[in-house]
């Protein structure tokens, strides 16, 4: 406030000072307003809805989904490839996001690289990541993916790797092809990796909303706003300029709350306790 | 079926593990792979299933090359030594699995593996997990997952190493009943000689890649190709006596013992040979005598081992019944040897 004077260069006296405070600060209650609020805003229903969408598709797709392809793949490709492979899978999450970011915006914007090919082939200029709800939900989940999948490729690999050699050697003189090894043996080897992966990445993902922010930034619209942009917004980057940090915190309390229910389901569901325990049979 | 290696080389890197190497496994027998750690006999058998590929030479199933055809078309049953049982799988399921991946009918299947599970007793236990089973029952399924396709040959990778002795003395008599019931050429590979001999109709001793001998167990034990052999076979170990040939006559320990040459293929004068002399055939009634210095007992309960110190310093070992009286530590003994049964080799070592 006194910053905001110090702008306006009106000078008060202390006890101006004090008066205007003690008006401005409307002090602090107890209330379930803002939560109330929640359940009657639309928007809502909305940023739920958007939510769901983003963790199932970018975890199913990508953080599970395609580290599992990676890391399978390259499990049967010669170790030099292998490692050249994973190391460029890696690019996306060790580059800050803000260039990464910047970099899929070249691609997409309305003069960016995607055009600059298409254009001569006489598609229309277009910005492609927020020209559509579905591009812009595509992207979402690409940004994020690329970024995701690395954590699984890397976790599944060195499973994989642990998998004994005489299991797979066996499996190919009973006769498994290629793909009957992945089904058979490899696979449900990676049955606790793959559900680590996605409970740990399921959580991360409901809070992360940085990449979206930084790309679609919740847009075209409101259609790719998820819950913890939601909560961003409302708080800190309000569009009207009244920021509503009780109604963000309220949105993000809502978050952990959905987090730690999860993590109980998950614990239960998946029965974590006969997972981690230690295996009696030695290979 | 009957599997022939034809100038199998096999190479890691720049490091030439076996070359051209010959071997037959006649139909229906069971070939010992024998040798120390290190010579080639577990990549021998990785090769014959198509784990590992070849090099040079080729690999024949009776008529047809399969060289260059992958693991999974060459119908091989492996039991490896830690037996590689899928653990998220039943035993039922582990069994079944190579019938699984060749797509078979379910009822077939489970006929097959019930009938398979009868021949090796574990016909009980199919319900079970690979971790809620014992190291021989883990062998047994083992041997049933190998079996159960009928394969064209049966590979052991050291199957008894990761049981304890009493459950190896049971299995060992098992896998040759399995093995003879179902009349599949099998190799068994070992560096056990005792598992070697009790259980194979022909051991192939290697050595640094090579094959030496290929031979039955008893033609091997009593006839040796060469030190090495004679020496891997038998245990308590064969013992090496330096000596030379002088006019027909071996002579050693100084001139102090001399006999006739026993074989027809007399060396020149003065060539120095080994004689090797087997714990059995250094006896108290043996008629060439020769006197020592007992360096230690070995009490076997059946039986006492005796390490015999010569006047030279040399060793030579008797093995005796312990029903006749024991015999102390440093007791002077005056047992002997017969001439036809020691081996004689040249100082390269090869049998003369």
């Amino acid at each position: 406030m006194k910053a905001a004077l110090a702008e306006l260069q009106i000078e008060l006296t202390p006890y101006q000072i004090n008066t205007l405070s003690q008006a401005a600060y409307t002090g602090w209650v107890w209330t379930t307003d803002n939560f109330h609020k929640m359940t009657i805003l639309p928007e809502t229903k909305q940023i739920l809805f958007n939510t769901i969408i983003y963790v199932t598709f970018t975890l199913l797709l990508f953080n599970v989904g395609f580290a599992l392809v990676l890391a399978i793949a390259t499990f049967y490709l010669p170790k030099g490839q292998a490692g050249i492979f994973r190391a460029l899978w890696l690019l996306p999450r060790i580059s800050p996001s803000v260039l990464y970011v910047v970099l899929w915006k070249w691609l997409t914007w309305d003069t960016g690289f995607l055009n600059a090919i298409l254009n001569p082939l006489g598609v229309a200029q277009r910005n492609w990541m927020l020209d559509t709800t579905l591009n812009a939900w595509v992207f979402v989940v690409l940004i994020n993916g690329f970024i995701g999948a690395s954590m699984g490729m890397i976790l599944f690999s060195s499973a994989i790797t642990a998998i004994p050699k005489p299991l797979l050697y066996a499996s190919e003189v009973d006769g498994a092809n290629r793909w009957q090894q992945i089904r058979f043996i490899i696979l449900p080897q990676l049955k606790w990796p793959i559900l680590f992966v996605t409970v740990y990445q399921c959580l991360s993902l409901l809070t992360s909303f940085e990449q979206i922010l930084l790309s679609t930034d919740g847009g075209p619209g409101s259609t790719t706003e998820v819950w913890a942009l939601a909560a961003y917004h409302n708080a800190l980057d309000n569009y009207w300029g009244n920021l509503q940090y009780g109604y963000g915190a309220a949105l993000a309390l809502v978050l952990v709350v959905i987090g730690v229910i999860m993590s109980f389901i998950f614990l239960r569901f998946f029965r974590f306790q006969e997972l981690v325990r230690q295996p009696r049979i030695e290979q | 079926m009957e599997i022939i290696l034809e100038d199998f080389t096999k190479r890691f890197g720049e490091v030439t593990v076996i070359e051209k190497m010959n071997l037959k496994i006649r139909e229906g027998e069971l070939l010992a792979l024998l040798g120390p750690s290190g010579c080639g006999k577990s990549t021998t058998l990785f090769t014959i299933c198509g784990i590992h590929r070849v090099d040079g030479g080729r690999v024949l199933f009776g008529d047809q090359d399969v060289s260059r055809v992958p693991a999974q078309q060459r119908n091989v049953g492996v039991v490896f030594q830690s037996y590689a049982l899928y653990p998220h799988m039943s035993v039922f399921e582990n069994i079944a699995f190579p019938l699984t991946v060749r797509k078979e009918h379910k009822n077939t299947i489970r006929e097959k593996v019930a009938e398979i599970a009868e021949l090796v007793h574990i016909g009980e236990l199919l319900k079970r997990r690979p971790e809620q089973l014992s190291g021989g029952q883990q062998q047994r399924v083992a041997l049933a997952r190998a079996l159960v396709r009928k394969p064209s040959i049966l590979l052991l990778d050291e199957p008894l190493a990761n049981l304890d002795a009493k459950l190896r003395l049971e299995m060992r008599s098992e896998i040759r009943r399995i093995q003879l019931e179902t009349r599949i050429s099998a190799v068994l590979v070992t560096h056990d000689q005792v598992e070697a001999m009790s259980m194979s109709d022909r051991i192939a001793i290697m050595k640094e890649g090579e094959i030496l001998q290929v031979a039955s167990p008893t033609e091997m034990y009593q006839q040796p190709i060469n030190d090495f052999v004679a020496g891997f076979l038998g245990n308590p170990p064969i013992a090496f006596l330096d000596a030379h040939v002088q006019e027909g006559e071996i002579h050693l320990l100084n001139r102090k013992i001399q006999f006739n040459f026993p074989g027809s293929s007399m060396p020149t004068n003065g060539t120095k040979i080994r004689l090797g002399i087997r714990p059995e055939h250094y006896q108290p009634n043996n008629p060439i005598q020769i006197p020592g210095t007992i360096s230690f007992v070995e009490t076997q309960g059946r039986e006492n081992l005796y390490d015999v110190m010569l006047d030279d310093g040399s060793i030579l070992r008797s093995i005796q019944s312990s029903a006749t009286e024991s015999i102390e530590k440093s007791a002077q003994v005056l047992w002997g040897i017969q001439p036809d049964k020691v081996l004689i080799f040249d100082q390269a070592g090869n049998r003369i």
